[in-house]
């Protein structure tokens, strides 16, 4: 029989809601398996869009970057006439390599924010809730997804001002945000694995900068797979990026495009991302 | 039949980074309803034990129990039981009073429809209910470190743990640290585990202690106790003032403190007098 706690916890039970801190003694429900991971998803997301609202700075800061590729390279080679882009104006076929650019240039900070919270103590608290780790991390990722796809509704907005036909069909929009969301899933996995294998933020910086322009070269980007010589294209063809650009324009052109080739490769690589990325979560909570 | 678990049981716990043996055979009990604190000077291993304890660590060696449920094995349902404040500080600077407590009401699973409420009241436990909807970025020392108990609070933790909550902080943010955590401990009736290198703290707010030193803990008893049993060894007489919880540490670390990185301030210039001619 254990009746030793019941006197001093009803006793304290009064003492609380005199004070009017009543709820602090009930322990909420844990929620069921499957709901766990939609509830951090949403909480992590909750916290990327605060952020966003309190200073919106970085939203504008990122968004001289685009302007400027599209204004300058993009206008630049409209004319030149260039590159071969099966018709459309080249600033119509750069706008959604430039979408899928910034969007990976935001998941790419993922890596060196979240050793900045390691640092600051802030990782290790959600880690000492009731949040798998895989779960931090996929929350993370769509954390990032969702500012991506904001940062994503800039450019197009800066495109659309600049004179490129994009689509405003709903349901091709939406594809286009389901896509962002999946490749920033993925890059931001990425820099968080190599957060994860680099331990220290001025390693991870030189990393970031290291990967990030040729990922952005290394990708149909900019140009179409066939201008390029056989080993770009070899890699091109492992990157990611070429497949979130390829969906975007397909999407956002209507160009002809492999939808569901990059829909599962975005979703495979992704998953992988974040699998590997909870794997070595753990060497940075040590 | 079941008797209750006590709230923290480590049994030969040991921790070793590379070479450094951080902790080395620690054993603890904290009971539940206490106010236990875990004393030593900088590197005694507090920290790393406090990181076995809440899971962030794995534990090698030995064995961790909270509430009977065991560290290493059932890392989840350990965790649903703390509030952790780390050594740092850290609330998130971009997010107001007010989310930071939300973001642990979220992923400590409170349902939305008393997710304001129970944020609400986490804030004014610690008297940040003016201050909710500025940034934390904004906040002195002392508020970040109540924010951070709201943060833990908001879950209604059975065990609350903080590491070194008054480190860095002025004497008049100490002093208010503390108040909450007796208030909201002795209106909730949790359990609370505390590590400090202020003796003089300790002495006032715990209501027992463990005096750890080189990874292990070399003395256990409430501060009375120990103060008392030191002065009995010494034969002081009755009238004599107690010794110090500081003069006790001396006691147990003997001569191992001078070695040591040790961070007592009145410890080491005490010791710089007396043992100058090394
Ligand atoms: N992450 C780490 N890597 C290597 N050594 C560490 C690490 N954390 C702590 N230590 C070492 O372990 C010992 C105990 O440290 P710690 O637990 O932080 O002590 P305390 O909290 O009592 O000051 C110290 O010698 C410290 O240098
Ligand atoms: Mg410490």
């Amino acid at each position: 029989m254990s009746e030793a706690p019941a006197a001093p916890l009803s006793a304290s039970a009064d003492r609380a809601r005199e004070q009017g801190i009543d709820l602090l003694l009930r322990p909420p429900e844990p929620r069921a398996g499957w709901r766990l991971l939609p509830a951090r998803i949403a909480a992590m997301c909750a916290v990327e869009l605060q952020k966003l609202r309190h200073d919106r700075t970085e939203l504008y800061t990122r968004a001289v970057q685009p302007a400027l590729w599209l204004l300058i390279f993009g206008q630049t080679f409209t004319r030149l006439k260039a590159i071969p882009t099966g018709g459309v104006p080249y600033i119509d076929y750069l706008a959604p390599g430039i979408i899928a650019q910034s969007a990976m240039f935001i998941a790419i900070f993922y890596g060196i924010h979240i050793i900045w919270e390691r640092d600051a103590g802030v990782l290790n608290k959600l880690l000492v809730t009731p949040t798998p780790r895989s779960a931090l991390i996929t929350g993370k990722a769509f954390a990032a997804g969702v500012k991506s796809v904001i940062q994503a509704v800039v450019v197009i907005v800066i495109a659309a001002l600049l004179g490129v036909a994009l689509t405003w069909n709903p349901l091709r929009l939406l594809g286009v945000a389901a896509i962002v969301v999946l490749g920033s899933a993925f890059f931001a996995c990425l820099s968080m694995t190599i957060a994860g294998i680099v331990l220290s933020r001025d390693r991870l910086m030189g990393f970031g900068q290291a990967i990030t322009m040729p990922l952005f070269f290394g990708s149909n980007a900019l140009y179409p797979l066939d201008v390029m010589p056989g080993w770009l294209q070899a890699v091109s063809r492992v990157n990611p990026l070429s497949y979130e650009v390829d969906a975007l324009r397909g999407l956002l052109l209507g160009t002809p495009a492999h939808l569901a080739l990059d829909f599962a490769v975005l979703i495979v690589a992704a998953a992988l991302g974040i699998t590997a990325a909870s794997a070595l979560l753990g060497r940075l909570a040590r | 039949m079941t008797t209750t678990a006590d709230a923290v049981t480590c049994t030969q716990l040991a921790y070793a980074f590379g070479e450094t043996k951080a902790v080395d055979g620690l054993d603890l009990t904290v009971r539940e309803g206490e106010v236990f604190g875990l004393l030593g000077p900088n590197g005694a291993g507090k920290t790393t034990a406090i990181r076995c304890i809440t899971t962030l660590l794995p534990v090698p060696s030995g064995m961790v129990r909270v509430f009977g449920h065991d560290a290493a094995g059932e890392r989840m349902g350990v965790r649903r039981l703390l509030g952790y404040v780390p050594q740092q500080l850290s609330a998130d600077a971009n997010l107001t009073g007010r989310e930071n407590v939300s973001l642990f009401a979220r992923v400590f699973d409170v349902p939305r429809r008393e997710r304001a409420a129970r944020v609400s009241q986490a804030l004014a436990a610690v008297d940040l209910t003016g201050a909710a909807d500025r940034l934390a970025g904004t906040y002195s020392g002392g508020m970040v470190r109540r924010l951070e108990l709201a943060q833990a609070l908001v879950s209604a933790p059975r065990l609350l743990i903080l590491d070194e909550p008054t480190i860095g902080l002025d004497p008049i943010a100490r002093t208010s640290v503390w108040e909450h955590i007796t208030a909201v401990r002795a209106a909730t009736g949790m359990t609370v585990l505390v590590t400090t290198h202020y003796m003089d703290e300790a002495d006032q707010y715990c209501d027992r202690v463990g005096l750890m030193h080189h990874g292990r803990v070399r003395a256990l008893g409430t501060p009375a106790e120990l103060r008392r049993g030191l002065g009995e060894r010494r034969g002081a007489a009755a009238t004599d003032p107690l010794p110090t919880l500081e003069d006790v540490f001396r006691d147990v670390a003997g001569s191992g403190l001078d070695d040591q990185s040790g961070d007592f301030r009145d410890v080491r210039s005490t010791r710089r007098t007396a043992q100058r001619v090394g």
